[in-house]
């Protein structure tokens, strides 16, 4: 597999994020697009794989760029797509079947401008054995594991509450966050309940946006006008579509494969990671992260964010955008993620940190049903 | 009964089973016949083994109350807060489920506690199997 081979040489979000009522769902993807290639000096003609999920293909987006694909991959596995993406990509890339990849991401979730709200088929698994017993959404179904974690660890909801404080402080720091009010515990604590116990302050944004990325080999990378960001290990795999069938609620199996995956063909250890980012749609997922990515032992890692480890100034920055909790998270939130990594990798991020060598972006599709773990390195090879 | 609005099952010849075991007041499962492995939800094979050699196999119903959230938002059929949540069956497997018969408080629903299965008519086809905190000797009224 690819080390150290790919590197990201265009990476650009949507011109605003937010509430965006002047573009459409596709129009998302396309200024996301435009705005990637223009960085780095790229036309539809030099782009020769397409790689895109959910309601928009790959077919849809090549027509509306203008691009002849001789690779695609419509991989849509939930908000972690975006990295698995970058890992076939990469994979790609290596073995010649591509030589410019764009992969592009745009969601109308807020404004829902070409994004039809879409439905569970009663005869599928979820249809049949959990839609009947009243979820709604993510809120209520993502959140489901939660208790069975506290339980077994010992976790408290006022910790799992911190995790919401301390990205907040990284979204304060940052002009494009929708969230930049600081907040208190007791501001989480006391936001409207949504699904026992998570209130809404421990529940992700709801906005428009999406962002792009163009890989290519890390030998034609040197002659781009962006700095390279090189991709030193990727990480791939699902579990289930039932929340209610995870082999173990205190931990992701899919995360426990990808990121491990990821670790291994780095041939890094945590020691040597400088800045996270674990995609938190909610409040616990940071702290499921951290564990089944091997950061932490089981159980520690809620008390780890509770001490401000991951805060601003600690020794593990995670999620310095402000996450899905306070940035923005559109639905499938990857995208972003992987942004603010390359961000940190090429020293632009709004809270940048100082000498960040090693990024590694976390991934997870579905209610636990998917992971991407991708590890990023500014080091040229 | 009935929960006007609710979202309802459509069962597919895989799971038909299941839904007329329901409807007959019996939780039925699945064990491999090779290696044992008892599974939900239906298939007509093992998830271990791969195995097509299955066999249907009636629950006790009983179980314990594994994980769950209590929902605040309107759901049709649902009135707020309700708990969503998954039980663990005394032969291993987990489903989703409602918990009835119970305050739908973080003081009532407490995890580990034992439940059974009871089985609440939808329609004339469609019957779900939800729980509520188990008797000791006789039923709860």
């Amino acid at each position: 597999m690819p080390h150290n081979t790919v590197a990201v040489v265009g990476a650009a979000e949507t011109t605003k994020l937010g509430v965006i009522t002047d573009l459409s769902q596709i129009g998302l993807h396309a200024d996301a697009a435009l705005n990637a290639m223009a960085e780095c000096g790229l036309k539809p003609k030099d782009i020769d794989g397409i790689a895109c999920a959910a309601n928009e293909t790959p077919v849809n987006l090549a027509h509306y760029l203008g691009i002849t694909p001789t690779w695609i991959d419509g991989t849509s596995v939930g908000g972690c797509s975006f990295m698995i993406h970058v890992r076939h990509a990469a994979a790609a890339i290596e073995s010649g079947l591509a030589k410019t990849i764009l992969i592009t991401h745009g969601e109308s979730g807020k404004s829902r401008i070409g994004n039809p709200m879409r439905s569970v088929h009663p005869q599928s698994l979820n249809g049949q054995f959990e839609q009947p017993f009243g979820p709604m959404g993510p809120p209520s179904m993502f959140t489901i594991p939660a208790l069975r974690y506290m339980k077994t660890y010992g976790v408290t909801v006022e910790q799992i509450a911190q995790v919401a404080v301390v990205q907040r402080e990284w979204a304060s720091k940052n002009p494009r966050a929708t969230f930049r009010n600081l907040i208190t515990t007791d501001d989480v604590l006391n936001s409207r309940m949504i699904a026992y116990p998570f209130r809404l302050l421990m529940c992700c944004l709801v906005t428009d946006g999406g962002g792009a990325l163009i890989l290519t080999s890390a030998e034609r990378a040197k002659d781009f006008p962006t700095k390279p960001v090189y991709i030193l290990g990727t990480g791939e795999s699902v579990e289930t579509p039932l929340v209610s069938q995870m082999e173990d609620f205190t931990s992701s199996r899919a995360f426990r494969v990808a990121g491990p995956t990821a670790f291994k063909e780095a041939g890094i250890a945590h020691k040597d990671v400088d800045h996270l980012m674990i995609y938190d749609a909610f409040a616990h997922l940071p702290i499921y992260g951290l564990e089944d990515l091997g950061f932490l032992p089981k159980g520690e890692a809620a008390a780890f964010i509770a001490g401000r480890n991951t805060a601003p100034g600690g020794s593990l920055p995670l999620n310095t955008n402000g996450g899905g909790l306070s940035y923005m998270h559109s639905g499938m939130y990857g995208m972003y993620a992987l942004q603010e990594s390359v961000r940190q990798m090429r020293g632009t991020a709004a809270a940048q940190i100082d000498g960040a060598k090693i990024s590694v972006c976390h991934g997870v599709g579905g209610m636990f049903a998917a992971s991407g773990t991708i590890i990023f390195s500014n080091q040229a090879p | 009964m009935a929960t006007p609005g609710r979202a309802l099952p459509q069962p597919t010849p895989e799971t038909q089973f299941f839904w007329d075991g329901t409807k007959a007041n019996e939780l039925l499962l699945q064990r491999c016949d090779e290696c044992s492995k008892v599974y939900f939800p239906p298939r007509p094979f093992c998830p271990v083994c791969a195995s097509r050699n299955v066999s249907v196999t009636k629950a006790s119903g009983k179980g314990v109350l594994y994980s769950y959230v209590i929902h605040h938002r309107p759901v049709p059929g649902f009135t707020p807060p309700y708990a969503i949540a998954v039980v663990e069956l005394a032969e291993g497997p987990r489903m989703m489920t409602n918990i009835v018969e119970c305050e739908q408080t973080p003081e009532a629903l407490v995890l580990d506690m034992p439940v059974e299965v009871v089985f609440e008519p939808q329609t004339d086809t469609i019957t779900l199997p939800l729980f509520r905190p188990a008797s000791t000797t006789t039923a709860k009224g």
